[in-house]
């Protein structure tokens, strides 16, 4: 069992003690690199190729069925039209940041893998601030997608830009805030002592993970609605929004380039989702004391699928949102509830110390679903009441 | 409540998510190459010329009156008039075409020659698969590989082949009666020279 759990492990240190002791540490790194982008390029390949054929299953359609067997070789002929294609760069555009752009939006994607922890002992880098690390790099990704809209030179792509910063920095407030409680009760922001606060289990033989909590329940939802619209997936992708500015900031991309900005956002995706499994799901914990003997990394990788299937299953049910929708989706619900949610940890880990609770977990559950719901509901209601008042238009009537 | 038309939504999708892989009838998908729907009866694509029995080149309904050449709006029809006559199917003698060549990448499909026919030769075709390989020769189609059997049209269009073979068995029999009527009358030598004259142009 312990073998199967730590062969990546194994494979590594076995792969490091052929090198002399002086490259050691950067061979470790290289091959830590490569595994990763290996791993997660396949993911994304396999992720192209399974969404659109779960959209198309979801549409009553078969989806791609042509190239190879059961149209698994789809990513390999994309990938080979995407790099054959002519790489236009607009005469007029700022050629510089029109190529930069894409660099800037892939390469701290890569970077934020560095904190997760894949596995048991299969962490690249345990930063003691791996949290905040990987909010960090994360935030990039606005400045790049604001370079990729401005270097174009067209209004579609410019107003897709405005349209995505306004997005993106908008939901990294309850991105964020919904990952607090999550410190709070771990007391760190190292993600391995994150995923080592919900090991074990409670009396009923559940796992001790975060989204088994009212508060941490909230909080995964509030953090996968924050993911949805962090990665441009619809129905938040109103940056794109093919129907109405054509691409958004893409635009003026074409070929490698294109494929560049395709690659970013579905690391955006895997890297957020890997999160969420760390934050929430308990990382690589196994869900039930008989099932331990399956590998740590199988549990991540099960839990991460299972997660990218939620996303395409939204993806292919819901319709794209509006612009003010989406703002006040984030600003008028999340955050609220998200502040709020920070109340209800505290209050779910004072309950648990505190005699005035003589351990009951219905008491606790009750009490702090309360303080998320009953605002919640009121909340909602304030949504639904934006779509009946008519729209006020000044210049264009 | 907020959120209940998503969960709606969802259900919704992944049942047609699971559905598919066990219902076949949600599939509607015709996969193209390896399966085909039969064409409607009223489709058309490019014209072709009908001719009855089995020998292509005798019974060519054509009689190379150039009608359709002058009607065809792209002028993709070229029509040249043998010297030669054959009788028709009522025992007339008529002209009939030493070269017929449709150009199908001028053809416009619109139907145009088939309707002016007087002569029931030409109508349009159900094929579909027209390209090739190369730009010019292989579009230009000749009498021979234009001509197709009656069987060939009642079969693409039953409605309208019937009808068509009812009237030429009807105008077939008539003409049969008024030329025994001839023959039991024995006057009047002239009676199929007459005719074919007025047609000589």
């Amino acid at each position: 069992m312990s073998n199967l759990d730590q062969v990546f492990v194994t494979l590594l240190h076995w792969v490091v003690g052929l090198v002399p002791a002086s490259l050691q540490p950067w061979v470790s790194t290289l091959v830590i690199i490569l595994a990763i982008m290996t791993v997660f390029g396949t993911c994304f390949a396999l992720t192209t190729i399974l969404e659109r054929k779960i959209l198309g299953r979801m549409q009553n359609r078969y989806g791609p069925n042509r190239v190879g067997p059961c149209g698994l070789f789809q990513p390999v002929a994309d990938g080979i039209k995407m790099l054959t294609k002519e790489d236009i760069v607009p005469f007029s555009s700022d050629q510089v940041v029109h190529f930069l752009a894409p660099l800037v939006l892939t390469i701290p994607i890569w970077l934020a893998f560095a904190v997760i922890p894949f596995g048991r002992n299969m962490t690249a880098i345990d930063l003691n601030a791996g949290l905040l690390f990987f909010f960090a790099i994360g935030s990039a990704s606005e400045l790049a997608v604001f370079m990729a809209g401005w270097a174009g030179q067209n209004k579609y792509s410019l107003l897709g830009a405005m349209r995505a910063v306004a997005q993106m920095i908008s939901y990294e407030v309850p991105l964020v805030l919904a990952a607090v409680p999550v410190v709070m009760l771990a007391g760190s922001l190292s993600l391995n002592d994150i995923v080592q606060a919900q090991s074990g289990y409670i009396a009923g033989g559940l796992p001790r993970w975060n989204v088994l909590t009212p508060w941490g329940l909230a909080a995964f939802i509030m953090f996968l609605i924050a993911a949805t619209a962090e990665s441009n997936r619809s129905p938040f992708d109103l940056p794109e929004g093919e129907s109405e500015i054509i691409a958004g900031y893409l635009t003026e991309y074409s070929g490698f380039k294109y494929a560049l900005f395709f690659l970013g956002e579905y690391m955006g995706l895997f890297a957020i989702t890997s999160l969420a499994v760390t934050l929430f799901l308990g990382g690589w914990h196994a869900p039930l004391p008989v099932l331990e003997w399956l590998p740590s990394w199988f549990w991540f990788g099960l839990k991460f699928s299972a997660l990218i299937f939620g996303f395409i299953w939204i993806r292919a049910t819901l319709p794209r949102l509006r612009l003010d929708q989406m703002l006040s989706l984030a600003w008028k619900f999340l955050v609220p509830l998200a502040l709020l949610n920070l109340l209800a940890a505290a209050v779910w880990h004072w309950s648990g110390q505190c005699r005035l609770f003589p351990g009951s977990m219905a008491v606790r559950w009750l009490v702090c679903a309360a303080i998320l719901v009953f605002p919640g509901i009121r909340l909602g209601r304030s949504l639904n009441g934006l779509s009946a008042t008519p729209r006020q238009y000044r210049y264009a009537k | 409540m907020l959120g209940s038309g998503i969960i709606r939504g969802m259900i919704e999708t992944g049942r047609n998510f699971v559905g598919s892989y066990f219902v076949k009838d949600r599939l509607t998908t015709v996969q193209y190459p390896e399966e085909k729907l039969a064409p409607q009866e009223n489709a058309r694509t490019i014209p072709f010329l009908v001719y009855d029995g089995d020998d292509a080149a005798a019974g060519l309904r054509c009689t190379a009156c150039t009608i359709c050449e002058q009607e065809c709006p792209p002028k993709c029809i070229y029509i040249i008039k043998d010297k030669a006559k054959k009788p028709d199917f009522v025992g007339k003698m008529q002209l009939f075409p030493a070269v017929f060549d449709i150009d199908i990448s001028v053809c416009m499909s619109c139907g145009i020659c088939a309707e002016v026919c007087p002569f029931e030769s030409i109508k349009m075709d159900q094929v579909f698969t027209l390209s090739s390989d190369t730009r010019f020769g292989s579009l230009l189609l000749h009498k021979e590989q234009l001509a197709k059997s009656n069987d060939y049209f009642r079969k693409i269009h039953p409605t309208d082949a019937t009808a068509i073979d009812a009237e030429r068995a009807e105008t077939k029999s008539k003409a049969e009666a008024k030329a025994r009527a001839a023959a039991a009358a024995p006057a009047a030598p002239a009676v199929p020279a007459a005719p074919t004259k007025a047609v000589t142009p």
